[in-house]
């Protein structure tokens, strides 16, 4: 046997074992389409379109799985996805702009980046209305929140900072300057770290959580590829805090890190400008959004390799997986 | 931007900055003033009713990029100022600068044409730096260059290669060039040849305007135009006509009026430029409805390099942590130098020539067309350099 007869049955035999009993749906948003495409985690098919609010960009769970909030930025709002009937429900009044937001863990509250406003608007899900407004850098992008649910980190673009956040005063306590055009934030399991990518230095910034000093500095260089296009966007962190990737955007790579030494392992080919990552619930696969080649590539993880890749809506950016 | 609480106290700490929280403001640790000179574009009618035609071009760049700088500076107990000075024509050059030095500022954000450009350079101090936002001319990057001149304005070189790359890669290689009387149109029509050669494109015909710039404003003017163009236009087979126009005086007369039925590009229809109120990708929006809200009208190329020049110095400040005129220097021509300017790639100054390094929209008269570099033209460096003279081409000597 070939070893590339070999490798594709590999592939096959992988994908078919973390097909097993896969119940997993996974939703992707579209930004050039206004759509959110539905895939079925057990075929990896895509199962359904759901037409949503203009300019769809950031997309997350509710902490059961049940409800997929998308930020509208185009229509001013977060839709909300019932993940059963696969239908918008509702829309919430997000404040300009919204492009990224997080949860809190109690799933009550959107944290959420208003980018045109310099501010990060803070929405009471259940009173549908933002309840505070906490002003921050120019072109608030990157929002993450606290395992414990106790510190919100935001990133600025054009001012290129984490703003360290308390949720409980809405106020604004730390700035720390980071490396240019900071895209997303990402607390580590532990809740003592956060890690912040930068797209135009194409670097991860790694903060303590505690005393907001920096903690470490993750570099990607890809062999062949320009170093101006080793972009870091989305960043992914196992729940053991021991692996994280790292979408690199228009390099085509994901990079694969030990999350505790902070060391490059690898690099995956994925599809063009790759922007965004989930984890399978069952930590067994990453998703990856690929805007450029209107896909999403598929990564098995204890294989360690991508296994597939498949057709979504033009310019996917946003992915989450839920049960 | 107005921040409701303040942030204050910058302190170092190891392997990075640490900014603690006070009640009080940021206290300045030091001052960056920046100033810009401009200079009144010569009156002429503009073929468009449409071109953007303020008197504060430029000035309302650098305006929103010092607030961009003061938001950050707020943070990192860095204050910035911006001081203005207007003439008439490159005579006042010279007191205006020493003014803008007077007033403590080091770094000139240069909105002149080249010769006033030239004459601020002549009156500047030494330790003051220029940042050229306005003059394309390829000269002030070659034998005319300077160790104190940043060009932040992308170069006739750069614009045309930009163009090229595009038109070659549409298969559009065979050009038809209509070069205006102006001696700018003469420099212009030079780059597209110089790019022609570089990229596999081909002058297949060339053809001097002739017609005295009329009054675009003339009640059935289109007649006249519809008489003179089509024959004009007539020439060799060719699948772009290529126009050279830096005066904005015809170039915008010749779409739906050419002999054969061909796109126009170069200063008028298809253009490559540094910016356009058409580009709103990687974020650019933000930047352009921040504009908006500023200045109430569209931003345009002089603004957008003015914010640029602006952006440059207040992000080497921040970087290099310094309000040293020098270091700021140092750290913005140095390897570590990535400026953000809403094109998708990092930008920074070429060390063999003071150019910045940046993509090059190719632009219509209402939507974004393409961005240049084109993905099919490789570069063993940095694919940016593949626009505009290369190390190993330039005619500047920089220490």
């Amino acid at each position: 046997m070939s070893s590339r007869a070999l490798l594709v049955v590999t592939m096959v035999a992988a994908l078919a074992a973390s097909a097993g009993a896969r119940a997993e749906t996974i939703f992707v948003s579209n930004e050039q389409d206004d759509t959110v495409s539905v895939i079925d985690g057990a075929t990896l098919k895509v199962s359904a379109t759901i037409p949503v609010g203009r300019r769809p960009r950031g997309i997350e769970a509710s902490g059961d799985g049940k409800r997929i909030y998308v930020a509208a930025g185009d229509d001013d709002r977060i839709d909300v996805i019932d993940a059963a009937s696969r239908k918008v429900v509702d829309h919430l009044p997000s404040g300009p702009d919204p492009e990224r937001f997080a949860l809190s863990p109690d799933s009550r509250r959107l944290y959420i980046a208003n980018e045109n406003d310099n501010v990060v608007s803070v929405m009471d899900i259940a009173a549908r209305k933002v309840v505070e407004e906490i002003p921050v850098g120019i072109e608030p992008e990157g929002m993450a929140v606290s395992p414990d649910g106790a510190l919100v980190v935001c990133t600025s673009e054009t001012t290129s900072m984490a703003h360290f956040i308390d949720p409980a005063k809405a106020a604004l306590i730390d700035n720390v300057l980071v490396d240019t055009r900071p895209r997303v934030a990402r607390f580590s399991p532990d809740g003592k770290f956060v890690w912040v990518s930068s797209e135009l230095r194409g670097t991860v910034t790694v903060l303590d959580a505690a005393s907001h000093a920096i903690a470490g500095q993750i570099e990607f260089a890809v062999r062949g590829v320009p170093q101006e296009l080793v972009q870091a966007v989305g960043v992914a962190i196992t729940r053991d805090g021991k692996r994280a990737f790292v979408a690199l955007g228009p390099s085509a790579r994901v990079a694969e890190v030990d999350a505790v030494d902070r060391k490059v392992l690898r690099y995956h080919l994925v599809g063009q400008r790759v922007w965004n990552l989930a984890f399978s619930p069952d930590q067994s696969r990453l998703y990856t959004t690929n805007g450029n080649s209107n896909d999403i590539s598929v990564l098995d993880l204890a294989s360690d390799r991508v296994v597939k890749s498949l057709g979504v809506g033009r310019a996917p950016w946003g992915v989450v997986a839920v049960p | 931007m107005m921040l409701r609480r303040s942030i204050a106290a910058a302190c170092l700490c190891l392997g990075g900055v640490l900014f603690q929280a006070t009640a009080a403001p940021a206290k300045p640790t030091g001052l960056v003033a920046i100033g810009i000179v401009t200079e009144a574009a010569r009156q002429t009618e503009r073929a468009s009713p449409l071109a953007i035609d303020a008197d504060d071009q430029g000035l309302q760049g650098a305006r929103l990029g010092l607030k961009d700088d003061a938001t950050t500076g707020r943070f990192t107990g860095q204050d910035f100022v911006l001081r203005e000075e207007s003439v008439a024509d490159g005579a006042a050059v010279a007191d205006a600068v020493h003014r803008l030095e007077g007033g403590g500022a080091h770094f000139i954000v240069a909105d002149l044409p080249i010769d006033s450009l030239n004459a601020a350079l002549d009156a500047a101090s030494p330790g003051t730096y220029v940042l050229n936002t306005r003059a394309p001319d390829d000269a002030l990057r070659n034998e005319a260059c300077r160790p104190s001149l940043l060009n932040v304005i992308p170069s006739r070189a750069m614009r045309a290669d930009a163009l090229a790359q595009y038109l070659v890669v549409m298969r559009w290689p065979r050009w038809f060039l209509i070069v205006g009387q102006h001696h700018r149109d003469a420099l212009y029509a030079e780059a597209i040849r110089r790019a022609a050669q570089r990229f596999g494109g081909k002058i297949v015909g060339e053809k001097k305007w002739a017609f005295e710039p009329g009054n675009p404003h003339a009640d059935s003017g289109h007649v006249n135009l519809q008489a003179e163009i089509p024959p004009f236009t007539r020439g060799p087979d060719h699948d772009v006509l290529v126009v050279a126009d830096e005066a904005d005086e015809f170039g915008e007369f010749l779409p739906y009026r050419t002999a054969a039925p061909r796109p126009v590009a170069g200063t008028q229809g298809l253009v490559a430029t540094a910016w356009s109120p058409v580009q709103e990708q990687w974020g650019a929006r933000q930047l352009q409805s921040r504009f908006q809200r500023q200045a109430s009208r569209l931003m345009g190329l002089r603004d957008y390099t003015a914010w640029l020049a602006v952006r440059a110095v207040g992000e080497a400040a921040v970087r290099a942590r310094s309000t040293d005129p020098e270091a700021i220097f140092r750290f913005m021509t140095g390897d570590a130098f990535r400026l953000g300017g809403f094109k998708g790639l990092p930008f920074s100054f070429r060390p063999w020539d003071g150019q910045l390094r940046q993509p090059m929209l190719i632009a219509g008269p209402r939507v974004l067309v393409s961005v240049s570099p084109q993905a099919q033209f490789l570069h063993q460096g940095s694919p940016l350099d593949s626009l505009g003279p290369d190390a190993s081409e330039t005619k500047c000597k920089r220490p």
